[in-house]
């Protein structure tokens, strides 16, 4: 039984077909980066697994539960799949620890105290914990996203996606989101929508190459990097890798 | 003279300020959960609320307590005149109100309700939680704006009966003609007061909730 096992995807956006058919498995601890240009569906797939929009064909099964059949309560399985954001999404009115306990206490129903060790220690986990009584507002981008993600983990979830994580960051604040999402890497597994080329060829198990809807391509980074089997995924990496430079 | 009718007047002030709060407090629980109803509800629901504001917020309150105290007594409900101000201020209320409480809604990024929900959260919980606690303090200037409206127009209740300060200054004047400037001086001031105390009082209020990082500074 794979962990995540995504079959045959396919969503329509009015008269855009954005997915068109994606399938792929992935198993316990390990990490994914979805690559591609944009306006290739890389959001709307992950947005489709955890069912923020629900495909409009295809199946979604997380160990073993499948997460699109409509009578699964999809509240208990959001609780399994960690999301981090493009734009972080913090809850303004929350402090930085009040934003990683908040769904300990109200879904999980974990007592306060409980809720707000357990949030520290997440904090801790991407060294935040002094920032813990700061508003989202008072963080940096960087930071932000940081405590977004100790929001991921602390619900213990067997997978967390990134969406474009560090997209919205000023550069000199992407090396700390990184860092962290790193020391993660065989801990939880990962399915990651960016276009870092460092951390993807560092840290990533398998690159999937996402084009007009479909995987292109995919494969291990040593692979996809030095001898890809399309020539458009050569071009699209060698692109990418000028753009962001390659660590 | 003016003087022994000071505390008839504050007995009609306890009438006034009972029907302000119990009229407030309707339009608030009921305003809430409309302006959620009309984000978040389904087509009828959004509809009926939508021709509910419409209607409540074009007529006159007059006509409002007129019809809840004189029209439906003729079909057999009866109130008494407190309550009926209460049910029409506070049902008016609820019009201003959800309007409101669903334009701070309108105002809070999608994404709070998309990561709410991504943790788990149900619908209902992410706006218990995440959703109506940013609300309610970006409302704080327009409720307190709505406060003072239901507090002075409580006035309008002595026409369906209600002895409030306006009925009680009336029946002052109404036995001592030559006080009547004298007593609606008095009666006007006692409002002024009120309404400028309270809105010092949510000032306050405001800035002590504020959202950090959400308040506009500039220096120049």
């Amino acid at each position: 039984m794979n962990m995540l096992k995504v079959e045959n995807i396919h969503k329509i956006y009015g008269k855009t077909k954005v997915l068109a058919g994606v399938s792929f498995t992935m198993e316990k601890g390990e990490t994914k980066v979805i690559i591609g240009p944009s306006g290739t569906g890389k959001s709307t797939l992950l947005r489709c697994i955890n069912q923020l929009s629900p495909p409009d064909k295809g199946r979604v099964w997380l160990e073993g539960i499948e997460v699109t059949d409509k009578k699964t309560d999809i509240n208990l399985i959001r609780q399994k799949i960690g999301f981090v954001f493009q734009e972080f999404n913090l809850f303004n009115h929350l402090t930085a620890v009040k934003n990683v306990s908040i769904a300990l206490e109200k879904v999980k129903k974990m007592e306060k105290e409980e809720a707000h060790k357990e949030a520290m220690n997440e904090l801790k986990r991407v060294g935040l914990k002094d920032q813990a009584d700061q508003y989202p507002s008072q963080l940096s981008g960087g930071q932000k996203q940081r405590v977004g993600i100790a929001r991921a983990l602390a619900m213990n979830p067997v997978i967390i996606l990134f969406d474009e994580p560090t997209s919205a960051l000023d550069p000199e604040l992407i090396g700390d989101v990184l860092e962290v999402m790193k020391s993660l890497a065989g801990e939880i597994s990962m399915l990651v929508v960016t276009h870092e080329m460092g951390f993807a060829r560092n840290v990533a198990d398998e690159i999937i190459f996402m084009e007009h809807g479909v995987i292109a391509e995919c494969g291990n980074p040593d692979k996809m990097f030095k001898n890809p089997e399309k020539k458009r995924t050569k071009e699209f990496l060698g692109k990418i890798s000028s753009l962001y430079g390659e660590e | 003279m003016l003087i022994e009718s000071l505390p008839q007047l504050f007995e009609g002030l306890k009438i006034t300020l009972g029907l302000t709060i119990l009229s407030l407090l309707l339009g608030s629980v009921l305003g809430i959960l409309m302006a959620v109803g009309r984000v978040y509800g389904k087509k009828p629901l959004v509809f009926f609320i939508y021709i509910y504001e419409k209607t409540l917020r074009g007529i006159p309150l007059l006509v409002i307590f007129f019809l809840i105290y004189f029209g439906l007594s003729q079909i057999g409900i009866n109130f008494d005149p407190f309550t009926a101000a209460v049910l029409g201020l506070g049902l008016r209320s609820t019009a201003y109100q959800a309007q409101i409480y669903r334009s701070a809604i309108n105002s809070i990024p999608t994404g709070q309700m998309i990561a709410a929900r991504s943790m788990g959260m149900s619908k209902l919980k992410a706006i218990r939680y995440i959703i109506l606690p940013q609300v309610l303090r970006l409302s704080i200037p327009g409720w307190s704006n709505e406060l003072t409206i239901v507090l002075k127009d409580t006035s309008i209740a002595f026409s369906i009966g209600v002895i409030d300060l306006m009925r009680q200054g009336r029946y002052i004047y109404s036995v001592n003609h030559e006080l009547v400037l004298q007593v609606l001086l008095i009666i006007a001031l006692i409002y002024f007061a009120l309404v400028f105390s309270i809105n010092k009082g949510l000032n306050y209020l405001e800035k002590k909730y504020k959202m950090t990082g959400f308040e506009i500074e500039i220096e120049r």
